[in-house]
């Protein structure tokens, strides 16, 4: 009798816990279809602002954000990809790689805007890139970094000793067991981890307000030397710092639903290339 | 036992896991062309020996080795040889089956390629070493299936077919049935003996009418020592010391 209702309650909280979280995210999504679907419209999204941003579409932040996003996974993916192998697979558990390993986790928990001041310090004086989507890219890249480590490593270590062992005793060296046997198993959980990483290294604001992010730029996009639109702070200066606030709402709120568009996109790439793995195991 | 008979040997072993002591003392001869049982309670040591044989603690940073391990008389871990040529040479099919989340055909295969073995021989090392390991039969229609979808009896008999394709000298084989019904088990036995022609092979056993069966030669190990080690009829019918006799009667273990 009493476990039953031990269970009944356990059973309970379960389902008004995820039922609050479903509830939350539902709204979230419904409110910013329902206000965002109406500014949507391949001019939308084809075309770049005109009238001081009540007008046109938002084209230059759509680039501005895929390609920041890009520069983000090719400076932190191959950098935090080959750090975690070197922490998980080679280097021996002492007192330096644990420091190490600390540094990383600490990194992971620094607030964002720490890293624009440091791409600024770096990047834009220091090594003379100047405001740029380069800039801003590489201290997204540097911000994703210890991000892409940690879930690497954690997607390394979900693979058991005994596959690296199978490899090793039929004659491969450690590097080749790695290769062949420890990434292709590992690559489904490390996907997620970078999806995950470049998510929100997409929606981050603060790291490229100093480095390159402009509200309005009249030349066309993509250029890695020059200041550039993205979306997080496009929907920004429109809630907060245009003229028309009240005019422009729909169009932040368009920009918004384009953002999380994107983002779903990668998820949904990711998602693909994890079937198409899953297929195979 | 002379010298030239000697296929692989340890003398004076010792091994830790941190400050555990797992192998105390052991000095063992695995003669050529000859089946060894290695036999004792669980949590002995047996693995842990076996291991030692294809340097598979290599992996394992708090482990302690002391001692010398041979194959004909090369030494495994000081020698010219290096780890990935002394595990070519000494097969091993684990306690725990653990195929490559590949397919059946690329869990061979595997072996081969990093082996530079050519690819037209390929197919019929293949096709041959999952007919010695009786599994052929089973997965002839589906090559391109994952492994890891096999039961587990026959994912260890794939195990044993990635062993024997390469052609190891020695196989050392961790509890190879302990995951088979009775046929299979009689099928590997079979195998087991057919392979000794030309390997020199060590297998652990908890079945004690297996080691009868298939071993020439036991040893007995007890809490990380080797107790008694000697012809299997002498170890079964007429233990030297009280110990290996209460064990392999069934009295303790
Ligand atoms: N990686 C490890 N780290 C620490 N201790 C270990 C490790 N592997 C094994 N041991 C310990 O070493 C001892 C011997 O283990 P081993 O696996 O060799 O036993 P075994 O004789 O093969 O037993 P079983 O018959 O159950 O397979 C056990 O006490 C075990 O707890
Ligand atoms: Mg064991």
């Amino acid at each position: 009798m009493n476990k039953k209702i031990t269970a009944i309650i356990e059973w309970g909280t379960l389902l008004v816990s995820t039922g609050l979280v479903c509830f939350f995210l539902i709204a979230i999504l419904w409110d910013l279809i329902s206000k965002g679907a109406p500014s949507l419209s391949w001019q939308f999204i084809s075309t770049s602002p005109t009238n001081g941003m009540t007008k046109g579409g938002i084209l230059p932040a759509i680039i501005g954000t895929i390609l920041l996003t890009l520069i983000t996974a090719l400076v932190a993916a191959p950098f935090g990809i080959c750090c975690a192998i070197y922490l998980n697979e080679y280097a021996v558990d002492n007192w330096l790689t644990r420091i190490i390993r600390a540094s990383i986790r600490n990194l992971a928990g620094v607030p964002s805007i720490i890293y624009g001041l440091f791409g600024l310090a770096l990047f834009v004086q220091g090594l003379q890139m100047g405001t740029s989507l380069l800039a801003a890219g590489l201290t997204l890249g540097l911000l994703s970094l210890p991000y892409i480590i940690i879930t690497t490593e954690e997607a390394l270590r979900r693979i058991p000793n005994r596959m690296r062992e199978a490899a090793l005793a039929v004659g491969a060296t450690k590097f080749e067991s790695i290769r062949d046997v420890v990434l292709p198993s590992a690559i489904p959980g490390m996907l997620t981890g970078l999806v995950l990483t470049l998510s929100r290294a997409a929606g981050e604001t603060a790291p490229i307000l100093f480095t390159g992010v402009a509200f309005y730029i009249n030349k066309p996009a993509g250029y890695l030397n020059q200041e550039f639109m993205a979306l997080p702070y496009h929907l920004y200066m429109l809630s907060t710092q245009h003229q028309a606030i009240e005019q422009v709402r729909p169009l932040a709120y368009g920009t918004a639903l384009v953002l999380i568009i994107v983002v779903f996109l990668l998820n949904l790439s990711a998602f693909y290339i994890r079937y198409q793995h899953s297929k195979h195991e | 036992m002379n010298e030239e008979q000697i296929k692989l040997a340890a003398t004076a072993a010792n091994l830790w896991f941190g400050r555990k002591q797992v192998l105390k003392n052991v000095s063992v001869a695995f003669p050529k062309n000859k089946i060894t049982a290695l036999i004792g309670p669980s949590g002995c040591g047996k693995s842990t020996l076996l291991r030692c044989f294809n340097r598979m603690h290599d992996l394992s940073n708090d482990v302690t080795i002391e001692g010398k391990f041979l194959l004909e008389g090369e030494d495994l871990y000081k020698g010219s040889l290096s780890a990935t040529e002394v595990r070519r040479r000494i097969g091993m099919v684990f306690q725990q089956a653990n195929p490559f989340p590949k397919s059946i055909y690329e869990n061979i295969n595997y072996g081969l390629k990093i082996n530079d073995i050519p690819k037209e021989e390929r197919q019929e090392i293949i096709e041959h070493a999952l007919k010695e390991s009786y599994i052929w039969d089973e997965v002839k229609d589906d090559l391109q299936k994952p492994a890891t979808r096999l039961s587990g009896g026959q994912q260890q008999r794939l195990c044993i077919a990635r062993a024997v394709a390469l052609r190891p000298e020695v196989i050392l084989m961790d509890e190879p049935c302990s995951a088979l019904d009775p046929i299979s088990t009689s099928k590997i036995e079979e195998l087991i003996l057919k392979l000794k022609k030309d390997y020199t092979i060590v297998i652990v056993t908890h079945n004690m009418q297996q080691a009868q069966r298939v071993a020439d030669q036991t040893v007995f190990m007890y809490l990380g020592e080797i107790i008694e080690a000697g012809d299997t009829s002498q170890i079964f019918d007429e233990p030297g010391m009280e110990l290996t006799k209460n064990y392999v009667q069934g009295h303790f273990g």
